[in-house]
């Protein structure tokens, strides 16, 4: 009764393009939360602005990831699509309104030119990043603890506002803001603006201690409203669990050491929210919903999963060199934003050159820093098997 | 058929108002994504090769707008990704393992133009200018692969192909069938000329009031002129191809092509209706041409045509006074752009010159708007033509509307959200365009002075070798 080794292939690649999209759009998506809370005009001028130039190169292509998640779902795994979109019709209605005012927002705001538009296209470009995940997050948590019905007859309401699902919604909403204010921290100090980076870090930070306690108190909720994910959680899928969880601490260390590596802390926070993104669906394995629908049931036939790998494999071979010219030539400073309109206004307006090239950023003494921090990971090392090693027994 | 007709209790019209609208408006931004870039590219390659700062200058503005187009395409078409589940979860659960064959390929050539409009829009500074021309080059490529795959997902929805039912379940799918189903080729080709026609006459049509307010420089004649004929080109060929289409319409979805052409029962020296309302069977005010439709269908009057009375009257489609004034339309204003092409060509090949006289400039104003309301007509042709199934002869449109409640509020919704998405792509280029002709045309260079790299920009070399002003005056990068 195991599903054919194609549904596992369509369902991996399903769940590389998911991880994609939770870092990618989830950065994306936190950083409108950031700046709803920068504060007034003035005060949270110099975030916005770190926001904005962070997030304009990129939102357009996390659409694309988005449109992949839905084309896939329902490609090869059309049952499950149906219901979920069925059962599902409201909180994924506001996650699309989301979207929706996002790009009204996000277009209007650079065109608009009087500081009350501003504000109003401003504010609706944040808000609608706090309901888009929020509501993502109700419908992974509406299906992660099986309650949408393998034909339902409307809408299911019950799905998405369990305990469960909300805290899911919520848990989703903190993991944006906090892989955002990671990745912030990087670009603000790419440009050279420490004032920035420390903020960030303090965000980042608080963040991602409120993204461990939602994911913990989650991950308790799910053992009473979905056994059978639990207990894979606890079984199968506890190395990733347990990845994710050093990632994430990982990096909560590297933040307070001030220790920002563009490379290895930008990766460490991916590598965070990828496992536990793979720890769901490996957890979830063999259901689509767990235990209603199983993988194989819930499978388009085997030409059109040959099919969608095959397409998958053409993804690869015409995006990836696409993305690596794209990416050459922005480290080759080839690519210039100055040629965006509004920045060409600005510029002719204020008069002043471009910001400079990024200043160096100067090593901190971080001795006694370095000393705590191996006793905390030491901890945390010690934490993690007493939290888990009973439950990595039964599994 | 029975099972068919014993259909589900759930109002469709909702759903099909809110499809209709989303698929209205995504595509037209649609068609600027398909067919933008290779207007600007020829604006470009005419600035490269022949030295020409304005036409380097139209390029670098058209490319400006290609972004705002596409940013807000790209929500819209997200929009319809996810109306596809949400409005009709009858149609992907039972047959998404086939239809959404080609979305998976179309999903790649959208992702490629995304990279390369990134690229294109930003690489004008520092890449060389036969290199940057080239960075334009995926971006038409991608732009028609994905206009073929997205329509070939359409056209299996009017001849569907490819699969095999088990227990009314797709037990087997043949991707290559479904993909090139009877109907892709008709329906891509079709819908590619006109997203170039759309792209062409609505950018022509901006240059024409410019002219018509008296500003006749160079940069609005050429303005005017490339994209003019661009769209000019693909005018005849689409009338040419709106003919076969219109043939094959016949034979494949005879009850549709019956209700374009108000064939009311299966005849011989069937008539061609122009205009006319339909009620109660009987055709008033209408203007019909003897035996001219059976000529446009078999070259002969005594061709059979398929009328609307050979279908059972549950599975007739609904509205067709519309679907037929609609088909009236979308012709009338593809023979007048045609019209309004061979015009201005003939007076290119004697003159070259853009025709100036009013009586030319006017309807050059209003192409745009005509070709966008063919081409919407079109869509409704198609789309409300095919009622009241949504895959022809295989499944209603009531089986696949979703049962959920609230579609009358998300349709609101929609519509409120759409009507501001409009302002913004109107406004934007409006605003964009107020501002340069604020600043004129010969100052872009100027315009750049306080982000100037340190050099002449690569990017620009032809145009500033064109220039009188020496580059000199620019900043230095710190």
């Amino acid at each position: 009764m195991n599903p054919s080794p194609e549904t596992i292939a369509v369902a991996a690649i399903l769940f590389v393009v998911l991880a994609a999209y939770a870092l990618f759009g989830g950065a994306d998506f936190g950083g409108g939360m950031w700046d709803l809370v920068a504060g007034g005009p003035e005060r949270g001028a110099a975030p916005r602005e770190l926001i904005d130039e962070s997030i304009t190169p990129v939102w357009e292509a996390n659409h694309v990831w988005l449109v992949f998640i839905l084309v896939l779902l329902w490609t090869a795994f059309p049952p499950a699509f149906a219901a979920i979109m069925t059962a599902l019709f409201v909180p994924l209605s506001l996650s699309l309104l989301g979207i929706v005012l996002r790009g009204v927002g996000f277009a209007f705001r650079h065109t608009a030119q009087r500081l009350r538009l501003r504000q109003l296209t401003g504010a609706t470009f944040a808000a609608s990043s706090l309901i888009t995940p929020f509501f993502m997050g109700t419908v992974v948590g509406a299906v992660a603890t099986g309650q949408v019905p393998v034909h339902p007859s409307g809408n299911v309401l019950a799905a998405w506002t369990s305990p469960t699902a909300i805290l899911t919604g919520f848990l989703f909403v903190a993991a944006c803001a906090y892989v955002s204010a990671v990745f912030l921290v990087l670009e603000a100090r790419k440009r050279g603006q420490r004032g920035l980076v420390r903020y960030f870090a303090l965000r980042a930070t608080a963040a991602g201690a409120v993204t461990g306690a939602l994911a913990g108190a989650t991950f308790a909720e799910l053992s009473a409203s979905s056994p059978y994910v639990f207990h894979r959680l606890t079984g199968i899928s506890l190395p990733l669990v347990a990845v994710s969880i050093a990632a994430g601490i990982a990096v909560l260390g590297m933040l307070w050491l001030r220790w920002y590596h563009p490379l290895i802390l930008r990766a460490t926070a991916a590598v965070a929210a990828a496992a536990v993104v793979w720890g769901w669906g490996l957890a979830q394995y063999p259901y689509l919903f767990p235990t209603s629908l199983a993988l194989r049931p819930g499978s388009a036939p085997t030409a059109t999963l040959d099919a969608e790998f095959v397409v998958a494999g053409l993804a690869v071979v015409l995006v990836v060199p696409g993305f690596a010219l794209l990416y050459y030539l922005q480290q080759r400073g080839l690519l210039t934003e100055a040629d965006s309109d509004d920045d060409l206004r600005m510029a002719a307006q204020v008069g002043s050159a471009a910001p400079g090239p990024a200043a160096v950023v100067e090593p901190e003494p971080v001795g006694a820093r370095i000393g705590v921090a191996a006793v905390f990971v030491a901890l945390a090392v010690r934490a993690i098997r007493n939290v888990f090693a009973p439950g990595s027994r039964r599994g | 058929m029975t099972h068919v007709l014993a259909a589900g209790a759930v109002n469709p019209v909702p759903a099909r108002s809110q499809m209709g609208s989303s698929l209205g408006f995504h595509i037209i931004l649609a068609c600027f994504g398909v067919a933008f870039a290779a207007v600007t590219m020829t604006a470009e390659w005419i600035g490269i090769k022949r030295k020409d700062p304005v036409a380097m200058l139209l390029a670098r503005r058209w490319s400006k707008v290609m972004a705002v187009l596409v940013a807000v395409g790209a929500v819209s078409g997200t929009v319809l990704s996810y109306e596809m589940g949400l409005l009709w979860p009858g149609l992907m659960g039972r047959y998404g393992a086939a239809i959404g064959l080609p979305f998976s390929l179309e999903g790649i050539f959208f992702f490629l133009e995304a990279i390369f409009v990134g690229v294109y829009l930003y690489g004008w500074r520092r890449l060389s200018p036969w290199a940057h021309w080239w960075t334009g080059m995926p971006i038409v490529v991608s732009g028609i692969l994905g206009a073929i795959s997205v329509v070939a997902a359409n056209s299996w929805m009017n001849s569907p192909a490819g699969y095999t039912l088990t227990h009314g379940k797709i037990s087997s799918v043949d991707p290559v069938s479904v993909f090139f189903n009877p109907a892709t080729p008709y329906e891509a080709t079709h819908m590619i000329l006109a997203a170039y026609m759309v792209t062409g006459f609505v950018v022509a049509g901006v240059y024409a009031v410019g002219l018509l307010r008296g500003r006749r420089d160079r940069y609005h004649r050429l303005g005017f002129g490339i994209p003019f004929t661009i769209a000019g080109i693909a005018a005849p060929l689409q009338v040419m191809m709106g003919d076969v289409i219109a043939r094959f319409v016949a034979n494949n979805q005879p009850v549709k092509f019956a209700a374009m052409e108000y064939v009311l029962s299966t005849q011989r020296d069937a008539p061609e209706w122009l205009g006319g309302i339909l009620i109660n069977g009987k055709v008033y005010f209408g203007l019909s041409v003897p035996a001219f439709d059976s000529i446009l269908v078999g070259f002969n009057p005594h061709t059979k045509v398929i009328g609307l009375n050979s279908a059972p009257a549950a599975l007739e489609p609904p509205l067709d006074t519309l679907i037929h004034l609609s088909f009236n339309v979308m012709v009338g204003i593809g023979f007048f752009l045609f019209a309004l092409a061979a015009w201005q060509g003939w007076w290119w090949w004697f003159h070259r010159r853009v025709l100036m006289t009013a009586w030319f400039l006017v309807p050059a104003a209003l192409s745009g708007v005509a070709a966008v309301a063919a081409m919407e007509s079109g869509w409704i042709v198609t789309e409300v033509g095919r009622q009241p199934w949504i895959v022809y002869k295989v499944l209603l449109v009531s089986q696949a509307v979703t049962p959920s409640g609230g579609v009358t509020v998300t349709l609101g919704v929609i519509l409120a959200l759409y009507a501001i998405l409009t302002v913004v792509s109107i406004g934007t280029p409006m605003i964009m365009s107020r501002r340069w002709r604020r600043e004129g045309p010969g100052e872009e260079d100027a315009e750049q002075v306080p982000y100037g790299p340190s050099s002449a920009p690569a990017g620009r070399a032809g145009a500033a070798r064109a220039e009188p002003r020496a580059p000199a005056g620019r900043a230095e990068a710190p």
